[in-house]
């Protein structure tokens, strides 16, 4: 791990005109952003979609052609070093502002550095934050590598000034929900097949597609995926490389906007005044940012035996070709894979593991009475040694005593939690001035804002414990020892919980294993050939981690228990959202229900996509409004396996095919 | 004659003609329309030494006295490096013949990391105590003795036909190691000789290889480890007559063993040529030729050999197959013609074969171009393909071909050549900013007459020029030629000095020609680096031929294999990987080597289920005891 910050002491103006030589990717002639569009929309693809979305559509061809130029322009990006040393002078003064530091992995930069030399490279960063946006592009600048363009939200492209800034930065802009818009779709796949394979510059996009509201990973969208195989696939490059990037934050500039949007607070627009309002994160200090290079991955290695590339022999490559299922699963799994890698490379903060500790005293005390300040850092450090055991990379400051940590920690994140007379308390939401008292609604909401900001915490190290946690549960649920009964759970809840962690697709007996292996590791089980068994000393851990996914069991069975009581089987998505928060918000405040995530709505959409997969709740209209129609027996049955009370049985899911 | 407008070489033709006249024993009077020869075993006593009945012709039945045993062509070429260091060719067959080459030692040195100190020399002479003794099917011998055809098992003929020319053939026996080989060798005369034999094998189930020219890079001529029978060597290189020429038709029928050399030398005296010539046509043979459905270079006006022949005669353990006619064309179920086109060797012995010719041109010019880069030269042969104006020959060589071929400029005598070459390098690199790095060259050969090649070469070049392509003069084009004459022998060169190759091809549609080609290389070198190569490899390609619909593709592949145990592994592996990334890019199994042993591995993905049945039971049916058992193809 190095420092970017070493040229902190150099001037930033120097910093953004220094020359800028990245060595070329080797068969690239050089091509503009102009040559580039013209590649695309000349391409025989595009022109046998334009006929054909002529003929479905009725009108002319310079019609579909036109629009396909509309699209293109909204789209492309617009390259220009000019503004990239803007940006880089920009982002520089900012970044010295707001992060204490900025580390870089180098052998992961010297890595790239060689990779994009010899193929095409794929730059996949998770997404946390806006600033993702922008430090790969700064780091790469930084380092002389070839500059990515990168595909961004339509949105950003409607921010005055700022949108147009992106682009010259190299950011393209991609409308959402396109899949049904054949020509947009075309445009798209065939903008970004032509990035891969001129090897105009590496791409960068966001596999999990969205920022992730919970700082969890999200399940990868699909779509990119393909359209950057298929080059690879047909023969039209040699290899592919895909480069995870992990991008771990202190803490989060957008933490409490995320935690609003949750509670259904809709997310600000983004305009370029909003930015300007914004400025006021800069004023604050948001620790340290790690960004972490994983290895380059070859796509031909990765694929090796999984495809049979001659499929494509005896159909002529420019003509659309929908993948096959063979396909489709093998991109499905590289998805899966670069977001575990992501995962991973991720570094585990000091104040996610608190977030853990506090999660899991009940609400009251962190409210009312407090934690107890050396309580805290016991159970943090005790949390620590399991959390190495089971693999995890900390970014805990090895030059500061223990307490040091832990009192730095907490100073970072007094937007959260604060101390006072050696106990810790949860900072409750802002507090508008207000004449009459509060209702217990909105004190209630209040409350909800910080649980949820501590509870994206703790999402950002659940991918530490999500496998042994699941076997954890899986005992917990089936009272069982036998390895063979607790394989099926352990399934089941992989299947259940899928839109929650990230598994990877076929491989839940190498995630069993491993979660035995870990647990035995940590000596809180005995495993055997067909057995696995609390060992004397386990039970701590297992409780913990069974405590750890309480809320996720809690939220998932109180909206199993509305839909199985609602009257009626249809609903819309919005309907139902709005019906689990208010009667969540009910539970809450009488005490029946001691969890706050209840109200989040990525839980909430996750029952549904999980019930849908399961077939317990079938989609009846796409549209704005999503129709539901709910199978109440189906979904009964799958909250008792749920609570251990009748078997589980692995239902095979069909998979879905997302962008 | 057809023609006389070119009177020197008429004049030429004449006079050889002249002194072999009486041997051939017909009329020099060109003016016959047919000229026939009858079958030499009925004018020729068997016990009667037949050695100098072949004088005219190339091969003699004990090759090894005018060819290497264990490494290509004719014992008196070679490559070597001289004390001074400097590569030289010996023999005074070729034009390259006792020069001296220059940049072939830095190039060498150079791409291969190779040493001139660092030798690896054949094993010079064969030990016959490693050869097995033969395994003989005493009643076969007997019988065959009394036919009066003649047979050999000495050693040295049955190690000459125990191979063709794979790198791993060529190791082996410069490392003195022989495998499974021919129990004995036969010479028949004509078709009937090969009608008794066949009855012979037939009735002793005795295994027959055919032979003809052993260039074989397929492991085609491997003999099946695995074969308890004596296997017996037919080696067609005896029937080798012109049997007559038809003038009015057009055709010429001709014993299936002449080897290309003769057959176009031959055909010259008469004013005549077949334009087949593939690059080894120096010892490749007619029977060979159809075997393996072989391409020419010049097939671009003469066509492949499945366009060539009309009429093809061939013996099977069933009986001999032939048509009753010669009708240019056919509409009678499946043409059986293509039942043997490509057989391999597996369903039997193709003996005569009726051809068509042309008068010989009047007029031949090389040419070549030099593009920017190989994308660019691609695109241009594209084009020419899509304008179907493709003269005689077009290859289009990337990059480090160039540099290859370049390395194998002799020396110029005078300043002024040196200095014109400076100048053209200047104003292509300089004045052009043509990348030295970049930039490949198409070779050019137009054929016709002279008014028709004028016109013909600037249509060409016009196209070239829309794609940044310069004429670059006759020489390149002609030097790039000669390359693939002298690639086997420059082969070699390199095994004397740890450096082991092979040449490879394929056929693919246009789209996919740059990204096989690509794709192809950059598999190699990856693999060469897996693999443990220490040095890199050459790995170099140029498109060969150009179709309607897609373009043949060729590669050299050679490496370095100093500090490697088991090199002809490594290489196999190698090349393995390079074919799977053929067939995964949409490239065919072979455009021209055929399949062989080496490639049969493929034939059931690349033919289909019912295609490899079909070929099964056809097989099957003609040749039920397998006596024809070199296990090619299937």
């Amino acid at each position: 791990m190095d420092i970017v910050e070493d040229k902190r002491c150099c001037f930033d103006f120097s910093f953004a005109f220094r020359t800028f030589s990245p060595p070329p990717y080797k068969v690239a002639p050089a091509c503009s952003t102009a040559e580039l569009n013209r590649a695309v929309l000349e391409s025989q693809y595009l022109r046998y979609e334009i006929k054909e979305v002529a003929v479905e559509t009725g009108s002319s061809v310079e019609e579909v052609r036109d629009e396909v130029c509309r699209i293109l322009r909204e789209m492309s990006q617009n390259l220009q070093l000019r503004f990239i040393r803007l940006m880089a002078f920009t982002v520089r003064k900012v970044f010295k502002r707001i992060f204490s530091a900025i580390y870089v992995n180098m052998e992961g930069v010297n890595a790239l550095q060689q990779a994009a030399q010899e193929s095409p490279v794929i730059l996949m960063p998770n997404h946390r934050s806006y600033v993702d946006f922008l430090v790969v592009s700064y780091i790469l600048f930084s380092y002389d590598i070839p500059l990515p363009v990168i595909a961004a939200g339509i949105p950003l492209a409607g921010m005055k000034i700022v949108g147009e800034i992106l682009r010259r930065s190299g950011a393209f802009f991609i409308r959402r929900a396109i899949r049904s818009d054949k020509l947009y779709w075309a445009v798209l796949s065939e903008y970004v097949r032509t990035i891969v394979r001129s090897g105009f510059a590496p791409l960068e996009f966001f596999v999990e597609g969205l920022r992730s509201r919970t700082l969890k990973s999200l399940p990868p969208k699909l779509g990119m995926m393909h359209m950057i195989l298929e080059p690879f696939l047909k023969g039209e490059v040699y290899d592919v490389t895909l480069v995870p990037i992990s991008i771990s934050y202190d803490r989060v500039l957008e933490e409490s906007l995320l935690a609003h949007e949750l509670l259904g607070v809709p997310k600000p627009r983004e305009s370029t005044t909003g930015l300007l309002k914004a400025s006021k994160v800069l004023r604050e200090n948001y620790g340290c940012m790690h960004v972490n290079f994983g290895r380059p991955l070859s796509v031909r290695q990765l694929c090796e035996g999984k495809l049979n590339r001659s499929q494509y022999n005896l159909i002529p490559r420019d003509l659309p070709q929908k993948p096959n299922a063979e396909t489709e699963a093998c991109g499905s799994w590289l998805a899966h894979m670069i977001v575990r890698i992501q995962e991973e490379g991720t570094l585990t903060s000091p104040w996610s593991l608190m977030a853990c500790v506090l999660l899991q005293v009940p609400t009251a005390a962190l409210t009312e009475e407090g934690l107890l300040f050396h309580q805290l850092t016991e159970q943090t450090l005790w949390l620590r040694k399991l959390a190495l055991d089971f693999g995890a990379h900390l970014s805990w400051p090895e030059k500061l005593s223990d307490s040091e940590v832990m009192s730095s920690t907490l100073a970072l994140h007094r937007s959260v939690v604060y101390r006072k007379a050696g106990r810790v308390y949860l900072v409750r939401g802002d507090e508008p001035e207000r004449k009459h008292p509060i209702s217990p609604e909105e004190d209630m909401m209040r409350m909800a804002v910080a649980f949820l900001m501590l509870v994206s915490y703790r999402n950002q190290c659940l991918h530490v414990f999500v496998r042994p946690a699941l076997l954890a549960l899986a005992m917990s649920i089936t009272k069982s020892t036998q390895r063979d009964e607790l394989l099926t759970c352990f399934c089941f809840l992989q299947e259940l919980f899928s839109n929650e962690f990230i598994f990877i697709p076929g491989r839940s007996s190498q995630d069993f294993d491993e979660a035995c292996s870990l647990l035995k590791k940590c000596k809180a089980v005995h495993v055997s050939l067909w057995d696995v068994t609390v060992s004397d000393t386990g039970l701590a851990v297992l409780l913990f981690l069974q405590e750890l996914l309480k809320p996720f069991i809690d939220s998932y069975q109180l909206m199993f228990r509305f839909l199985c009581e609602e009257r009626d089987c249809v609903f819309t998505e919005k309907e139902f959202l709005l019906a689990v928060r208010t009667l969540a918000a009910k539970l809450i405040i009488s005490g029946e229900l001691h969890t706050y995530e209840a109200l989040s709505s990525d839980v909430q959409k996750n029952v549904l996509s999980a019930l849908r997969r399961l077939g317990a709740v079938t989609r009846i209209k796409t549209s704005e409004n999503n129709e539901y129609k709910v199978n109440k027996s189906a979904v009964r049955r799958t909250g008792d396996m749920l609570a251990g009370r009748i078997p589980p049985q692995v239902v095979q899911a069909v998979p879905d095919a997302r962008l | 004659m057809a023609s006389n407008r070119n009177s020197s070489r008429h004049q030429t033709a004449r006079h050889r003609l002249s002194v072999i006249a009486g041997h051939l024993q017909r009329p020099a009077d060109s003016n016959a329309a047919v000229l026939a020869v009858e079958c030499k075993a009925q004018e020729i006593k068997p016990t009667v030494k037949t050695g100098d009945k072949s004088e005219g012709r190339t091969v003699p039945r004990r090759r090894q006295e005018i060819m290497k045993w264990n490494g290509w062509g004719y014992s008196d070429s070679r490559f070597l490096f001289n004390k001074k260091g400097q590569a030289e060719f010996t023999g005074r067959r070729y034009r390259l013949s006792g020069m001296i080459i220059p940049n072939l030692k830095d190039w060498f040195e150079g791409t291969f990391g190779a040493n001139l100190q660092h030798k690896t020399p054949a094993t010079p002479i064969l030990n016959s105590s490693a050869v097995q003794r033969p395994t003989l099917n005493e009643v076969f011998v007997e019988e065959l003795k009394s036919t009066g055809i003649p047979f050999s098992h000495e050693a040295e003929d049955r190690v000459f036909r125990s191979h063709g020319h794979c790198l791993h053939e060529i190791f082996a026996l410069r490392e003195g190691k022989i495998g499974r080989l021919p129990d004995m060798v036969i010479w028949p005369n004509c078709h009937n000789d090969v009608v008794k034999i066949v009855e012979l094998a037939c009735k002793h189930n005795v295994c027959l290889i055919p032979y003809g020219g052993g260039t074989s890079v397929s492991s085609a001529l491997e003999c099946p480890p695995e074969e308890t029978r004596s296997i017996v060597s037919l080696d067609t290189s005896q029937m080798n007559r012109i049997l007559w020429i038809d003038e009015k038709n057009l055709t010429a029928h001709v014993e299936s063993g002449i080897v290309g050399q003769d057959l176009e030398r031959l055909l010259n005296e008469s004013g005549y040529c077949t334009g087949h010539e593939p690059d080894s046509m120096e010892f490749s043979s007619l029977g060979g030729w159809v075997a393996t459905r072989a391409s020419g270079m010049k097939k671009n006006i003469y066509g492949n050999i499945e366009d060539l022949v009309v009429h093809i005669k061939m013996v099977t353990p069933r009986g001999v197959i032939e048509k009753s006619c010669q009708g240019p064309r056919m509409s009678m179920g499946p043409d059986i013609h293509h039942f043997i086109l490509g057989s391999e060797g597996t369903l039997g012995v193709v003996t005569e074969v009726t051809m068509k010719i042309r008068p010989m041109p009047e007029y031949q010019k090389y040419g070549s171009v030099v593009f920017p880069s190989f994308e660019q030269g691609v695109a241009c042969l594209r084009e020419v393909a899509r304008q179907r104006c493709a003269p005689a020959s077009i290859r289009l060589m990337d990059n480090e071909q160039f540099k290859f071929g370049h390395a194998l400029k002799p020396q110029v005598s005078s300043i002024f050549t040196s200095f014109l070459d400076g100048l053209k390098t200047f104003y292509i690199t300089k004045f052009k900013g043509f990348d030295p790095n970049r930039l490949c060259v198409a070779t050019l050969l137009f054929e016709g007459d002279r008014e028709r090649v004028l016109q013909h070469e600037k249509q060409v070049y016009d196209i070239a020029a829309k794609f940044g392509g310069l004429a670059a003069g006759e020489d390149n084009g002609q030097r790039g030629y000669m390359l693939t004459f002298v690639i086997a022998y420059l082969r070699d060169l390199g095994m004397d000095y740890y450096v082991i190759g092979e040449s490879f091809e394929t056929s693919v549609p246009w789209d996919r020609v740059l990204d096989i080609c690509r794709n192809v290389k950059a598999r190699i070198i990856r693999e060469c680096k897996d693999k443990g190569v220490q040095f890199p490899p050459l790995s170099t390609c140029r498109v060969t031929q150009t179709y309607d619909a897609g373009a043949c593709v060729y590669f050299y592949f050679a490496f370095n294999y100093r500090g490697l145990s088991d090199p002809v592994h490594v290489y196999e592996q190698v090349e393995h990987a390079a074919r799977e990334e053929i067939l995964a890019n949409g490239g065919s199994l072979s455009h021209h080597h055929g399949v062989g042993k080496l490639r049969k591995e493929w034939m059931r993905e690349t033919v289909s289920n019912v295609g490899v049945g079909m070929l099964k039971s056809v097989k099957d049916y003609v040749d039920p005891n397998n006596i024809f058992g070199n296990r090619n193809l299937l």
